[in-house]
């Protein structure tokens, strides 16, 4: 392979194709990834409460919520709400594009979830005993005492959930939903230059998750440092 | 200091562990203004008997009744009556992501009890007292141990309870601190605070208490006044605890 031509097959890739590797791919990927999170992290707080309920029942149906989507592979469940759930609930009339976002969405909870609970869980037990002692209610104790202190191990964490979902999402050129990896299908399809392609949808992919890495391991120093 | 009205009463309590059983049928009253201190040996059911009085811990069994009030009773609202009843912790428990202001003023505004203004002024107040007012604005981590006991004292405080509860309060602090929080605690019996503390400091239990409960293997096995009880200790297993640790 002639490293003369790749590079300037690379040229001309990008030359030509540079909107659709950006702007309907980067941006197809940021948006499914910011709405999976964010609904994702939405619903798992919701799905952590759930999770330390003092009720058996829920507790028990929320574990086999979050272990059935931890414990399948993503693009099953991607599978799933693409070819099964429109059939079965002709209700919904979304489109393909919402009912890949709804599928990472879910999947997200079920991390994010985890994420809260053990941030929560770390807080130690002797803070909310101090603030109900005072006769804080448990909303107030859990709103004023334990979601600060335990949002500094929850933050960083958050960050990592949304540097892998952003990966994630490629999973979703399955369906050529649009996103930075169907660009390369795409375009590869045309040229018929996948090694080409390929490298410059890595470089994008990194182009994303690295700053955001980097963003993470600041943060996490900073809190280090202000303890 | 001491009154006939009864401000904390507990009938056949009974707590357990798993196959633990801690506490095992606690009868005991405590009055309005009196200080009672309790002692024994470790899981014995001290801090277990203690933590049931504000519902830290949930009884199986047995009353509390907490000015005229049953508060294991379902649809009470725990909150309102833990605003009576401050708690001191052995491991401080104070706020670390507030500064020690925020500390003392955060749940008297949150409750409604104060402004913030008004919560301000009296938490320098009380600083004042334990002397602690130099450090009004400084965060918890920057203090030692004894001054973060001294501030949980005053947190408590702040909500102007009728009752204190004090759970080992010197147990994690290191031996010259010891002195600097007994002292805030005598002072605050002293004003007529009803008071229940579990504590190892058989000195000060001594000095403090109109009462002293000794109690072992999940109940009260002797209690009197402090002169009596550690001159002339009675049951066998008092007798064998004093052995140890006097």
């Amino acid at each position: 392979m002639d490293l003369g031509v790749i590079g300037a097959n690379i040229a001309k890739l990008w030359t030509n194709y540079w909107h659709i590797y950006l702007i309907e791919g980067v941006l197809t990927t940021l948006k499914l990834t910011v709405f999976a999170v964010v609904l994702g992290a939405l619903l798992g707080i919701v799905v952590a409460m759930l999770k330390m309920s003092k009720n058996k029942i829920i507790r028990f149906l929320i574990t086999v919520y979050i272990e059935v989507i931890r414990g399948t592979p993503l693009l099953l469940q991607l599978y799933i709400f693409y070819f099964v759930l429109p059939e079965l609930l002709p209700v919904f009339d979304f489109s393909q594009f919402t009912w890949v976002a709804i599928s990472l969405c879910i999947n997200s909870s079920a991390y994010v979830s985890e994420i809260f609970r053990s941030g929560i869980q770390s807080v130690d037990k002797g803070q909310s005993e101090a603030a109900r002692s005072l006769g804080l209610s448990k909303g107030q104790t859990m709103t004023r005492i334990v979601m600060p202190q335990a949002i500094k191990n929850i933050l960083p964490a958050l960050g990592n959930e949304f540097i892998m979902m952003l990966k994630e999402t490629s999973l979703a050129s399955t369906f050529f939903i649009g996103d930075l990896m169907t660009a390369h299908l795409k375009i590869k399809g045309a040229t018929y230059l996948m090694l080409e392609s390929l490298i410059i949808t890595g470089l994008i992919y990194l182009a994303m998750t690295y700053p955001l890495s980097k963003l993470v391991e600041a943060f996490e120093r900073k809190m280090k440092n202000a303890d | 200091m001491q009154t006939n009205i009864e401000m904390i009463k507990t009938v056949d309590l009974h707590k357990s562990f798993g196959k633990l059983h801690v506490l095992q049928g606690v009868n005991e009253t405590v009055k309005k203004g009196e200080v009672v201190t309790v002692i024994g040996p470790s899981g014995g059911g001290k801090s277990t008997f203690l933590r049931c009085l504000n519902l830290l811990e949930v009884p199986e069994k047995g009353q509390i009744i907490f000015d005229g009030v049953d508060i294991t009773q379902k649809g009470v609202n725990i909150d309102l009556h833990r605003q009576k009843m401050g708690m001191v912790f052995q491991n401080f428990n104070v706020f670390p992501h507030l500064d020690v202001c925020k500390n003392i003023t955060l749940t008297p505004v949150l409750t409604k009890k104060k402004t913030q203004a008004e919560a301000e002024e009296m938490a320098k107040e009380l600083l004042n007292r334990v002397g602690l007012i130099d450090k009004l604005h400084e965060m918890p981590g920057k203090l030692s141990g004894g001054q973060k006991q001294r501030l949980a004292i005053v947190r408590a405080l702040a909500m102007e309870p009728e009752v204190m509860l004090f759970d080992e309060p010197t147990s994690a602090l290191d031996p010259e601190m010891v002195g600097e929080v007994l002292d805030v605690i005598k002072g605050l019996v002293s004003t007529g605070m009803t008071s229940v503390i579990v504590t190892h400091e058989m000195r000060f239990a001594r000095e403090v208490s109109d009462r002293v409960l000794f109690m072992a293997e999940g109940n009260v096995m002797e209690s009197g006044k402090p002169a009596d009880m550690f001159d002339n200790p009675q049951t066998p297993r008092f007798k064998e605890f004093l052995s140890k640790v006097l």
